[in-house]
């Protein structure tokens, strides 16, 4: 126990990693960047306009306007756990981890790294979505409050909180196979059911509770209050939440970490 | 205070119940080139990645350049230079943005790191190969990459574990010509190696290691001249053949005989290994020949194959 309430031990080197990080992603910018450019138009134009049509919610709203907030949360998830999972276990696998660790860099400084990492493109991601859903929205109507800047900032929290829970399934995974188990177990039950999709007040009181231990019903939760402009107190709740998830999360990451590459 | 790079005493590690390192004691002196031996499991990697502070000290005393790795890892990391016995080059990177990458790990940069980029890469001939990717370079390129990537912080003390395993002759003899002239600049040196010929080759002084305990200690020609002789006499013969000249053989004081299946090995029987030698007169049944570290080696260690 008090290996895991261990203060970090942190250094410059964690901006270090981060560098590298950022550094091989601007070698391969190109077959990086294309996909994720194209993915959130086309789905806003399958989901919001295809689907939606057939689609009547209780207060009105369209569908696609109801959708922004779940876009917003959800694609941002999958490029934390995409970097943090399985590039954060080939790195781990591939031995970058241990070249780092020869160096004045701590196992802390390499995680935390890591986990900034994949925050900065998790946050960068919902930049770009909100951009997009700011662009479309005098035809679509997809966003109503200049509240919705304050995504942009806050992102940051369930990106750390996406990739640290990430980094804690890679620090004890023995083969890239097992990730299955991740994906399909934790992360696409979240995407169901996280309140993207449909609204979660529609359940039935047991699912609510469930629904509730989900972190990315959060995250749904609080930016649909930003996009809607509806600023309500329970917001607060969802941003507490969030932060203590998160603050657990990364520390039981490093702790895991440290178990895994001491030798 | 201390004169030593690195100083253990009673150093143990320990993996649950298995001891990879038991007790060992041992002081390199600044700009020597100090070598641990042994067979696969010997605990010599082992001993390294304590001494790099990649892997606790279960027990006892251990100081690298008069720190402890316990309290003072940062420190002891940015002095020393690190050469892995895997190739942990990244392979997401070219050749000259690995050695950016890793420099700033030390907080280096700006001209002050690319003018040393630029030496290590023209010391190992990689300077053509700096935009290559790393997939592309020969498994030679790759390990003098590697050392130079080691060299990038200007260490104090150079740490490498098995520098030319996998690598063909050409290739080692390269990496040792390099490690020959980093000694001449007085950098301190500390390797692991199973190859006897590249410790007499560049070690000033050496242990030799088995079972996680050290053997025996010393400079190689005098561990030659200690435990094998500076000739041995090779015989390959039927036994009963063999058998007189080893009641003879037998016979002379600081003789010692070992028969390991067809061959009969003869340690320190002077002169009159040279008789016997020329009289038989069949290299291919009588052989003689200067002692070397793997006769040392191999008397210490056994003979049995240990993994």
């Amino acid at each position: 126990m008090s290996a895991f309430v261990r203060q970090p031990d942190l250094s410059a080197a964690a901006l270090h990693v981060w560098q590298r990080n950022r550094d091989v992603l601007l070698q391969l910018w190109k077959s990086e960047f294309v996909a994720q450019l194209l993915e959130p138009p086309f789905v806003i134009f399958a989901l919001g306009l295809g689907l939606g049509k057939f689609v009547e919610l209780e207060n009105g709203q369209e569908y696609v306007a109801f959708l922004t907030p779940g876009l917003l949360a959800m694609f941002p998830m999958f490029t934390a756990v995409f970097e943090c999972a399985w590039n954060s276990y080939l790195r781990l696998d591939q031995g970058t981890y241990r070249a780092i660790l020869a160096t004045p860099a701590s196992i802390d400084d390499v995680i935390t790294g890591e986990i900034l990492w994949g925050a900065t493109r998790s946050a960068v991601n919902a930049s770009y979505i909100l951009l997009v859903a700011v662009v479309l929205t005098p035809w679509l109507g997809m966003v109503e409050s200049p509240w919705a800047i304050l995504v942009v900032p806050v992102a940051v929290i369930p990106g750390i909180f996406f990739s640290a829970i990430s980094i804690l399934f890679a620090s004890v995974a023995k083969a890239m196979s097992q990730f299955g188990y991740f994906f399909n177990l934790v992360i696409n039950p979240m995407f169901w059911f996280g309140g993207a999709f449909f609204p979660t007040d529609s359940l039935p009181d047991w699912a609510r509770v469930v629904a509730w231990f989900i972190p990315l019903t959060h995250v749904t939760d609080l930016y649909r209050g930003f996009v809607t402009g509806e600023l309500e107190w329970s917001l607060v709740g969802d941003v507490a939440w969030l932060v203590v998830a998160t603050a657990v999360t990364y520390l039981a990451a490093l702790w895991s970490m440290r178990r895994r590459l001491t030798e | 205070m201390t004169e030593h790079a690195v100083e253990a005493d009673g150093l143990v590690k320990r993996y649950g119940t298995f001891t990879a390192v038991d007790g060992i004691a041992f002081a390199v002196r600044d700009g020597e080139c100090f070598g641990f031996l042994g067979p696969n499991g010997a605990g010599k990697s082992t001993t390294i990645k304590m001494i790099s502070c990649l892997s606790p000290v279960t027990e006892g005393t251990l100081r690298v350049a008069g720190l402890d790795p316990r309290t003072d890892a940062r420190r002891i990391k940015s002095m020393l230079g690190v050469v892995p016995q895997e190739d942990n080059l990244d392979e997401d990177l070219p050749v000259r943005k690995n050695l950016e990458v890793y420099a700033r790990y030390y907080g280096l940069s700006g001209a002050l790191a690319a003018s040393r980029i630029d030496e290590a890469l023209s010391l190992f001939q990689l300077t053509e190969k700096a935009n290559a990717k790393i997939g592309d370079l020969s498994g030679g390129m790759k390990r003098r990459l590697v050392i130079a990537r080691s060299l990038v912080s200007e260490p104090r003390i150079l740490v490498l574990d098995e520098p030319t395993t996998g690598l063909d002759p050409q290739a080692r003899h390269n990496v040792w010509q390099k490690m020959r002239l980093l000694k001449s600049r007085g950098v301190t040196m500390v390797l692991t190696t199973h190859y006897m010929d590249e410790a007499a080759h560049l070690c000033d002084r050496l242990v030799i290691m088995h079972r996680g305990t050290i053997l025996t200690e010393g400079n190689p020609h005098a561990l030659i001249a200690r435990h094998a002789g500076t000739e041995v006499l090779e015989l390959r013969m039927e036994p009963d053949e063999r058998a007189p000249l080893l009641s003879e053989l037998g016979g002379i004081a600081g003789v010692t005989v070992e028969e390991v299946e067809d061959l009969v090995y003869v340690y320190g029987a002077g002169p009159r290994a040279r008789e016997m030698a020329l009289h038989i007169g069949d290299p291919g049944r009588a052989f003689l020949r200067p002692g070397n570290l793997e006769d040392v080696f191999l008397r210490l260690t056994g003979r049995g194959l240990l993994d």
